[in-house]
């Protein structure tokens, strides 16, 4: 019987005299107690010329050297290597003459941790040719759909998959595309296929990304949803704030037209697909399925009531299936390498049911207080502490972490104990915020939590389309106490009163815009509650933010009269002379911070 | 461009997987830049023209540039990917013309590494 492996022993004087013989009648008693004698050989070698490093041994076929073998070591090896398969990492040789002269970008954290999936073409195809892109397998996936699947068989797969709509709700890709077949089964109305690509939040920018990056991806995926609902026609309703994303996009389409992947009979088949860009003029509310859709037919962007869904009569009454960039951007590779492939990345299994669990991975941007800003590709289960200190690199100039802000305007703002929760769907919901298309702004210890809330409430007071009531009128009384609370006017009840207006909204606003609104400030009292307490009690602002609250102060133990503030000062509030001690005259201070930002002492501080 | 069928797609990504190892084609080396709007914000299309400049200068026609989007590390940007003959890829950050110049030569040319702008080298992980 041939030996499934071989260890070729050095046994060269320098390694016999560093114990090479002993090592040998080790590993021979040790195969032989696991019964390995007939499958594994050990070789002795003439010198292998490394003796430094001795006693040296190489396995074969995997090639892999172990070095400075110790007899204590050969029971981890044959255990590990030879029954399971893997090679002893602390034994491997790691020398300076096999090290590159840079990192390997697998060893670089932000790198190492992220997986690609949507972004799998990211910085290697160029986007304005959709050669680079055929060349990576583009385009193969439907032409799979079209040749070898029934439109029921891609339903059911992408179902199976447990691909969950990644703007924000979370609700499965494959019940929505069944129900919106079988509505147009059912009303025989055609059907379209919509791309909502009018990604709206502060400081998110996953899907401008994925479609400057990789724009066939996004064609392609609609393509096969279009096959499998049963559409001709297609929608991707783009903000006209991302020109480039467009001008890729419109370049995209027009190439895979030449091509015949898109327009009449593609790939030589009886399916046609069309698809149109339409510009949004960037209200925030019309990302919302209805108010997109009634944007798309031309009318004011206000969302309507939704006890009739959209699948069933969206666009122009029409079934409608709405998904996102990153969404449509799945659904390529799922079809290629089947539901399993996809399943088995994230949490839960979902292939009976695909709302058991997160499957995949998900894209976010990340930015704030974070040292590594950027936008990143991780499996979904991953926790956000790995997110922002390994990927993210930690906090800059060694601050503390104080609070990350996921899903977007709407999102809710979590504190350090919530770190090591997984990052899924649910979880993140559960915590009182949510996946959102996924931004996610890291604030540092420097951050004030009532003026985060402040500032998304702000935002949302104007994005709020006014439609209806408890949106329009509730924004506007929270943003009001915010801003009381913040001038440190604050009155206690003020709390409880933010509260039960969020719970109203969340009851009663029409779309989700109103419905999640009120998440940065119930979450900000759910976690920083001290702080809201602090303005209002004790009329402080624990971050050093809210201007009203705070005073800039010269330590009188650090300041060496250099005058570097007093240049900067653009109010003239610094005074003193050369060399000696300065002060801050506080009724011409406008608290700007210019003068902590020049001064080389650390002399000044706010109050 | 005649209209695709499923055989001439086959086909067709064949010929073009071909085209993009740089191992069978006739170029040594390859420049991708990272355009996308981060890149293209902190001054990509300079160093694009910086590359081009080079090429143009020295009459070189085995060294390809090319364009592609952000590479996700966005705070460092302007990004490019060097790919030399039998060499994994390697990504150069915080890119100004000056350093360039210095890249084109030492690694373009010659296949050193400038150790000194470079982030690392080789593939992300893709699923």
């Amino acid at each position: 019987m041939a030996y499934r492996s071989h260890i070729l022993l050095c046994s060269g004087t320098g390694c016999v005299s560093c114990g090479a013989f002993t090592l040998k009648e080790t590993l021979k008693t040790e195969l032989q107690k696991r019964n390995l004698q007939d499958e594994i050989q050990v070789v002795t070698t003439g010198c292998q010329g490394f003796c430094a490093e001795g006693p040296i041994m190489i396995v074969q076929p995997d090639g892999i050297f172990y070095c400075q073998v110790k007899p204590s070591d050969v029971p981890t090896i044959v255990e590990e290597h030879f029954i399971k398969g893997r090679p002893v990492k602390k034994l491997l040789y790691t020398g300076a003459a096999k090290a590159t002269p840079i990192p390997a970008l697998k060893d670089i954290p932000f790198f190492a941790k992220q997986q690609l999936v949507v972004l799998r073409n990211r910085g290697l195809v160029d986007p304005d040719k959709i050669e680079d892109y055929i060349a990576v397998d583009g385009y193969s996936a439907l032409s799979k759909a079209l040749t070898e699947m029934k439109p029921e068989a891609i339903i059911a797969e992408i179902k199976r998959s447990g691909l969950r709509g990644r703007g924000g709700g979370g609700f499965p890709a494959g019940i929505k595309w069944e129900t919106c077949r079988k509505a147009y089964l059912q009303r025989n109305v055609e059907p379209v296929v919509i791309c909502n690509a009018d990604e709206g939040d502060p400081g998110a920018y996953m899907d401008r990304s994925i479609i400057e990056s990789d724009p066939h991806a996004v064609l392609e995926g609609m393509a096969i949803a279009a096959y499998a609902i049963g559409a001709k026609e297609g929608f991707i309703y783009i903000r006209h704030e991302y020109p480039l994303a467009r001008q890729r996009l419109l370049n995209a389409i027009e190439q895979a037209k030449e091509y015949g992947l898109l327009g009449e009979n593609i790939l030589n088949t009886n399916f046609s697909f069309n698809i149109e860009i339409v510009q949004g003029a960037g209200a925030f509310v019309c990302g919302e399925s209805t108010a997109l859709m009634a944007s798309l037919e031309g009318e004011v962007g206000e969302p309507r009531a939704k006890y009739i869904h959209t699948v069933e009569y969206g666009y122009k009454n029409r079934p409608s299936n709405l998904n996102n960039v990153e969404t449509y951007a799945n659904v390529p590779l799922i079809i290629l390498r089947g539901s399993d492939w996809f399943a088995s990345m994230g949490t839960g299994d979902p292939r009976e049911n695909p709302w058991n669990g997160s499957s995949g991975t998900k894209v976010f941007s990340l930015v704030g207080k974070v040292n590594n800003t950027g936008l990143i590709e991780v499996p979904m289960g991953i926790s956000l502490r790995e997110i922002i200190f390994d990927i993210g690199g930690g906090i800059p100039k060694g601050k503390k972490f104080k609070a990350v802000q996921t899903g977007g305007p709407s999102g809710g703002c979590l504190p350090e104990s919530k770190l090591d929760m997984p990052v899924d769907f649910d979880s993140l919901t559960e915590a009182g915020s949510m996946m959102g298309s996924g931004g996610m702004i890291v604030m540092d210890e420097e951050t004030c939590m009532v003026d985060v809330a402040r500032y998304f409430i702000s935002f949302l007071t104007e994005e709020s389309c006014g439609k209806c009531t408890p949106c329009r009128e509730g924004l506007r009384t929270m943003l009001d106490i915010l801003n009381r609370i913040c001038e440190g006017k604050g009155k206690e009840e003020d709390i409880a009163f933010l509260e039960e207006m969020g719970e109203v909204m969340q009851d009663c606003c029409l779309c989700a815009l109103g419905t999640s609104a009120p998440n940065p400030v119930l979450s900000t009292i759910e976690y920083f509650k001290n702080e809201y307490l602090e303005h209002i009690k004790n009329h402080k602002c624990p971050g050093g933010v809210c201007k009203e609250l705070i005073t800039y102060v010269i330590d009188k133990n650090k300041c060496d009269g250099c005058h570097a503030c007093t240049k900067v000062c653009s109010s003239n509030a610094i005074k003193g002379e050369a060399k000696k001690l300065h002060s801050i005259d506080t009724t011409k201070c406008i608290k700007c911070g210019a003068c902590i930002e020049v001064c080389t002492k650390d002399a000044i501080y706010k109050e | 461009m005649p209209k695709l069928t499923v055989e001439d797609l086959k086909n067709l990504r064949e010929g073009l997987r071909d085209k993009m190892n740089i191992r069978s084609g006739e170029a040594k080396a390859k420049v991708i830049v990272h355009m996308s709007t981060c890149g293209i914000a902190a001054g990509a299309r300079d160093i694009l023209k910086a590359f081009m400049d080079e090429i143009e200068n020295r009459g070189i026609t085995d060294i390809l540039v090319t364009t592609s989007s952000c590479a996700g590390l966005c705070s460092k940007e302007p990004m490019i990917t060097v790919l030399y003959q039998n060499q994994p890829p390697v990504k150069y950050v915080e890119l100004t013309p000056q350093k360039v110049k210095k890249i084109f030569e030492e690694h373009l040319l010659n296949g050193n590494i400038v150790k000194e702008f470079a982030l690392a080298s080789g593939s992300e992980t893709t699923a």
